[in-house]
């Protein structure tokens, strides 16, 4: 018989093992998965782990690393506040698309002004438009019971309607053709997030993330807020104890995940995007809950798992490309990584005994 | 309808450190009403655990009908027709009864036929219940009346019920106590746990009491009072308060009219709670689990908020405000669960530390923290309550019982409270300790400050208390001074004075 028997401790040595272990096997059974679709597990693996980063094309792909980890990065740190209390914001994709809108209005309202405070004008207003976003599920939580997940979750498609309306509508592109989709930033100097190290894909945005990460640290492990909101996922009692407010608490850390979704959305609308379209979001407000938990909700770990994730967005692509893969079963590849390392944890709360012969 | 079912000779149950039961003999009587009595940890539970074979006595012996009866596991003692109902209800929310009952069941009949004979048995006894609604819509009555169901089905001799009214309202009693009377008249027989005197005086033909393991009484609770009963419950061998009351201080705390409803739905709501604590003065405050214990003790510690004049600490009113502000002022608190409660179970002592002391320790300056001093003060009171533990970086779930609870009172007690409320500070803990808890609790009170202990246990009280009431009901009896207090006061404090709201039958 196997037995599952509860450690007396976390093994802290097993939380930082795990989410290797959950790679590893994600790459196993994601072969099988590309076997099954008769194509070469071995260089399907290899053309999205390995060539992106040292493969002929390398020079390439490595600044996508940083364009597309950055958003991932940002978005997940202010999931992982509000996770660690036990605040599911499941909207971060319709917070990332509301601070995008918001950005790229104040840009397009002041068009074809050039000035210096614009980007930063910029900034704000999206940061305020994923706070918005996020503080609908948060407010109806707070006054009346609602349940976040679901909340914020259908918040995600009034947002993905409300980016069409525009696309076509009030920001449509005037000199366009009658194309949907607005301006493009890029070509509006004072409103163009470009890149601080040109060819290095380090645009504004990332810069925000490593910043993001470095303050969501201190704030974890050296302030009395951080130490509020693990508290409050560990012993919501305990917290209550203690002195804390879990209405305060739910308004802050569903708060900073939307702005920080905001901002992601502001910075990717500003540059790499360019412009608002219908097809704007991509999924990185679903795919980042997968980088906070793959990153064990540490600011640290986040990063690092931020820059996994793009991988396999860059490398999926890639392989869709050269072996003609369905996108979706890069999707699948994606989930199967949360799943295993959600599989995977029980291990650093629990050890595996295994007695021959009868039960006890 | 005479004859002994069930015969019980000498059982003895030891645990590391406690004996649970200590040379249990009873009989229970063929169509008898039988109720076992006796406070939290008397060692009801194990002693029913062992006719269940859920537990396996290290010695004594039990007949069933007149033959030997061992059994060694549950489904043993079912064939036999012992049933019983848990306390806590093992059901499924997702599923619906018939299903729920279908699966205690070793080879289920189909559902359709089963859920007809739900519908039969709980007709017959009247007990409404649907068979086919989802469990998770039921109400802890109706949840409750699955598990009587389950048990029926399985037409027994002897049905255990542990403490089933304390998750019922007044009128789901009434039903559940005739159905009750109804098995009784067809000759089942029933040990009814409960520590609710007005309860059994209602229900029960013969009554065991239990204290501290031992068998320490019986009697016919038709025939006795409820102080009485609570007397025998309680024991007549009180210590004797040593303590000569200090001259009695400042005012420092007042409850001014507090009226608290529970939060939970089946809490206790305070009533109308008026009492004054003084520097220096240790209240003691008795009364049986859920009686409005944990709401007192979140009213006090701002879980639970109220009019700002309801409780006034040094004049000044502060019933508004949260435990943040109270614990500013000086008004600590401990409460009785220490793992999720009190403390964080997966966090380290430094943390839990933390937890409280953060403000008054000056364990942070401007929100920011600062963990080394957090540690000196976590080790300060790993020293001086000789919390056994391998260091401060140690998760709280991994401490003992005892120890832990030297910590998170330790923590308080630390922190010079100007008022400090506790609940159960003893519970669960090993002599040794509790006699550092309690003299902890003595010393701040001759250090002036206002002290209010919680506690199921009277001996502890007796000990402490300079002044002594209890709580019944939600409602608190009038404070008498502790010293000269007879048993029969007590008795009558903590549940005859006001009669019981619960088993009017």
């Amino acid at each position: 018989m196997i037995f599952l028997e509860k450690r007396p401790q976390p093994s802290k040595t097993l939380s930082y093992i795990t989410p290797v272990l959950a790679v590893l096997i994600t790459m196993v059974a994601g072969g099988l998965l590309f076997a099954i679709l008769g194509k070469d597990p071995v260089a399907a693996i290899r053309i999205i782990f390995w060539d992106p980063l040292f493969g002929e094309f390398a020079f390439y792909y490595r600044p996508q690393l940083l364009v597309k980890g950055g958003p991932l990065i940002l978005i997940a740190l202010g999931l992982s506040l509000g996770f660690k209390a036990g605040i599911w914001n499941i909207g971060a994709e319709g917070q990332y698309i509301m601070g995008a809108i918001a950005g790229a209005g104040v840009a397009l309202a002041l068009y074809p002004l050039e000035a210096w405070w614009i980007f930063p004008l910029m900034i704000l207003a999206g940061a305020l438009g994923g706070w918005a976003w996020a503080m609908i599920p948060a407010l109806l939580k707070v006054k009346f019971g609602t349940n976040e997940i679901l909340v914020s979750l259908m918040l995600v498609y009034v947002a993905e309607n409300f980016l069409s309306a525009m696309a076509i509508g009030a920001m449509k592109n005037p000199e366009g053709f009658g194309f949907p989709g607005s301006r493009n930033l890029q070509q509006y100097p004072s409103a163009h997030n470009t890149e601080i190290i040109a060819g290095s894909g380090m645009h504004w945005g990332v810069a925000a993330a490593f910043i993001a990460a470095i303050l969501a640290y201190v704030l974890l492990n050296r302030h009395l807020l951080g130490f509020q909101i693990r508290l409050t996922g560990e012993a919501p009692r305990a917290a209550r104890f203690s002195g804390v407010k879990p209405a305060r608490l739910v308004l802050f850390c569903m708060g900073t995940a939307g702005a920080l979704a905001g901002l992601a959305g502001m910075f990717e609308v500003a540059g790499p995007a360019g412009q608002i379209t219908t097809g704007f979001n991509v999924g990185y407000g679903f795919t980042a809950i997968i980088v906070a938990f793959l990153g064990r909700l540490h600011p640290i770990g986040i990063v690092l798992a931020g820059l996994l994730m793009a991988l396999t967005y860059i490398g999926g692509e890639a392989a869709q490309s050269a072996l003609q893969l369905p996108a979706a079963a890069i999707q699948v590849f994606q989930g199967m990584l949360l799943f295993f390392l959600l599989a995977v944890d029980v291990l650093t709360n629990f050890r595996i005994r295994i007695t021959l012969g009868e039960t006890a | 309808m005479t004859g002994t079912l069930l015969k019980i000779v000498g059982l003895t149950k030891a645990y590391p450190g406690v004996v649970a039961n200590d040379d249990v003999s009873f009989n229970i009587q063929e169509g008898e009403v039988h109720a076992l009595l006796g406070e939290n940890g008397a060692g009801k539970s194990t002693l029913v655990k062992m006719i269940y074979g859920l537990v396996k006595p290290d010695s004594g012996d039990m007949a069933f009908k007149g033959t030997a009866y061992e059994p060694s596991e549950p489904q043993e003692a079912r064939a036999r027709g012992v049933a019983m109902v848990f306390q806590h209800f093992s059901l499924f929310d997702a599923l619906n009864v018939a299903e729920n009952v279908a699966l205690g069941m070793a080879e289920p009949p189909k559902t359709r036929e089963l859920a007809e004979r739900i519908r039969t048995v709980s007709e017959q006894y009247g007990l409404p219940l649907d068979p086919w609604r989802l469990v998770g819509d039921l109400s802890a009555g109706e949840r409750q009346r699955v598990e009587i169901i389950r048990c029926l089905l399985q037409d027994p001799k002897l049905l255990i019920m542990d403490e089933p009214t304390s998750v019922l309202t007044p009128q789901e009693v009434e039903i559940l106590f005739a159905t009750l009377r109804k098995l009784k008249s067809e000759g089942t027989s029933i040990l009814y746990i409960s520590h609710k005197l007005e309860e059994i005086r209602a229900l029960c033909d013969e009554a065991t009491i239990l204290r501290l393991g031992k068998k320490v009484g019986t009697c016919t609770p038709r025939e006795v009072t409820a102080a009485q009963m609570a007397e025998m419950m309680v024991g007549n061998e009180l210590h004797r308060p040593e303590r000569e009351p200090t001259t009695p201080g400042d005012v420092r705390l007042a409850l001014k009219d507090l009226s608290v409803a529970s939060p939970s739905q089946f809490g206790t709501s305070l009533k109308n709670i008026t009492l004054e604590v003084r520097a220096g003065e240790v209240l003691g405050l008795a009364g049986v689990a859920g009686n409005g214990q944990d709401e007192l003790l979140a009213a006090l510690s701002g879980e639970i908020t109220n009019a700002p004049g309801m409780v006034v600490l040094d004049g000044t009113e502060i019933g508004a405000k949260g435990p943040g502000p109270r614990r500013r002022m000086g008004l600590l608190t401990g409460p009785e669960e220490r793992l999720g409660h009190a403390a964080a179970p997966n966090m380290t002592l430094t943390e839990n530390a933390l937890l409280t002391g953060a403000e008054r320790e000056g364990l942070m300056s401007n929100g920011f923290l600062k963990w080394g001093k957090a540690k000196s003060f976590a080790e300060a009171i790993i020293d001086r309550f000789d919390v056994r533990t391998p260091g401060t970086e140690t998760v709280a779930r991994a401490l003992s019982g005892g120890n832990l609870q030297k910590f998170v009172i330790g923590r308080e007690v630390m922190q010079r409270p100007e008022v400090l409320v506790v609940n159960q500070p003893t519970w669960g803990v090993d002599a040794a300790a509790a006699a550092t808890i309690r003299q902890a609790i003595l010393d701040l009170a001759a250090g002036g400050t206002a002290v209010i202990v919680i506690s199921q246990d009277l001996d502890e009280l007796m000990e402490v208390s300079d002044n002594f009431a209890a709580l019944n009901e939600g409602r608190l009896s009038e404070i008498k001074p502790a010293k000269g207090l007879t048993m029969e006061e007590i008795g009558l404090m903590m549940g005859g004075a006001h009669g019981m709201e619960v088993a009017h039958v």
